[in-house]
């Protein structure tokens, strides 16, 4: 395959948006009032709209006649190249939170840049993405305010699961040989460029949420190669259940 | 026992669905605060393209007509045909009158 960094790309890209959409489709009827459980199933949504389009991409540049769900469902668990954070569960409500912010600030720095790809159909899926991306951050930096100002409790639970989740964060900002190469060629967006301006991002909200930002600097790496926390597996389980019960299965 | 309200506070919402047109009382939300109001406003009532822009207003801010004043209030205006501009011929190309 000529196409095969691309490929890769693709999928990282189309990963990461599924899974995180898993995470929060998992939430639909369990939010902590009604209009919030809208909003995350909205959310999730928005990230499996998001997985579909780039799903369809990566089959067309797999040279087979791979469908988009054969991708998305019929994957081994160490053949998914999403970063740890997406696949991290739902704690507590603070957790979902987190790592909504968290990844909605890279997620909007990304995106913005990938809107200037040189390939076309990744910018083309930029432009409607990064839309969804800014009112995910929106969405998420009010939570992260109002959790962290709010009660003593709120305060205590918004700053565990900041704690928790932090050795993530450095992942978002990783690039490999795949990567380079896309770079040069003007496709692929630098993310490792991003990490200062996302934590200044992340520390300016932080601020006024009177949270602190972790002094931890143990950063955890390994799903964007295929090696998932032990997490991955109950979710795979759940999201591929029917595509293999029931191969081929549409509604 | 006494009963805990734990849900948020309830502010209504008016969407306006295209511009030029009037916001329309759409229905209403929990929320915390403004923000909020809006970002639930916007996941339940617009996401099907149906609105351009929202309004919301806490609930507390809207006064209301007393139904036993119903017959003072709006029996008067119905015997006479004249308040009701039909005589008029409507300009042509005015949609929204």
């Amino acid at each position: 395959m000529n196409n095969s960094e691309l490929y890769n790309y693709t999928l990282r890209l189309a990963d990461n948006a599924l899974i995180l959409g898993q995470r929060l489709s998992e939430l639909c009827s369990k939010g902590p009032f009604l209009e919030e459980d809208l909003a995350q199933t909205n959310i999730a949504l928005d990230y499996i709209g998001r997985a579909q389009s780039l799903y369809n991409y990566a089959a067309q540049l797999s040279g087979k006649p791979l469908s988009e769900d054969e991708l998305a469902y019929r994957r081994a668990e160490n053949n998914y190249y999403n970063v740890l954070l997406v696949e991290q569960p739902d704690e507590d409500f603070a957790h979902t939170i987190a790592r909504q912010f968290f990844y909605s600030v890279a997620d909007c720095l990304f995106y913005a840049e990938l809107t200037k790809s040189k390939n076309e159909t990744l910018a083309s899926i930029a432009k409607k993405v990064i839309k969804e991306s800014k009112y995910h951050l929106n969405h998420s930096s009010d939570w992260v305010k109002r959790l962290g100002g709010g009660t003593e409790l709120s305060h205590e639970k918004m700053q565990n699961a900041v704690n928790a989740l932090w050795m993530y964060t450095d992942e978002l900002f990783e690039i490999d040989d795949i990567e380079h190469k896309l770079i040069k060629e003007g496709v692929a967006v630098n993310s490792s460029n991003h990490k200062s301006l996302w934590l200044a991002e992340v520390t300016e909200v932080f601020k006024e949420a009177g949270l602190s930002v972790p002094e931890n600097n143990f950063m955890m790496t390994g799903g964007r190669s295929g090696n998932h926390s032990e997490h991955f597996g109950h979710l795979l389980s759940e999201l591929q259940y029917l595509q293999r019960a029931y191969p081929d299965a549409t509604w | 026992m006494s009963i805990v309200n734990d849900q948020l506070e309830v502010w209504e919402v008016f969407i306006q669905s295209k511009s030029g047109l009037p916001h329309i009382h759409a229905g209403s939300v929990h929320a915390s605060d403004i923000e909020m109001a809006l970002q639930n406003a916007r996941d339940i009532y617009t996401r099907r393209g149906e609105g351009t822009s929202i309004w919301v207003v806490p609930t507390t801010a809207i006064s209301a007509s007393n139904p036993l004043d119903n017959d003072m209030l709006f029996d008067p205006s119905n015997d006479k045909m004249y308040r009701l501009p039909t005589f008029y011929l409507m300009p042509e190309g005015a949609k929204h009158i």
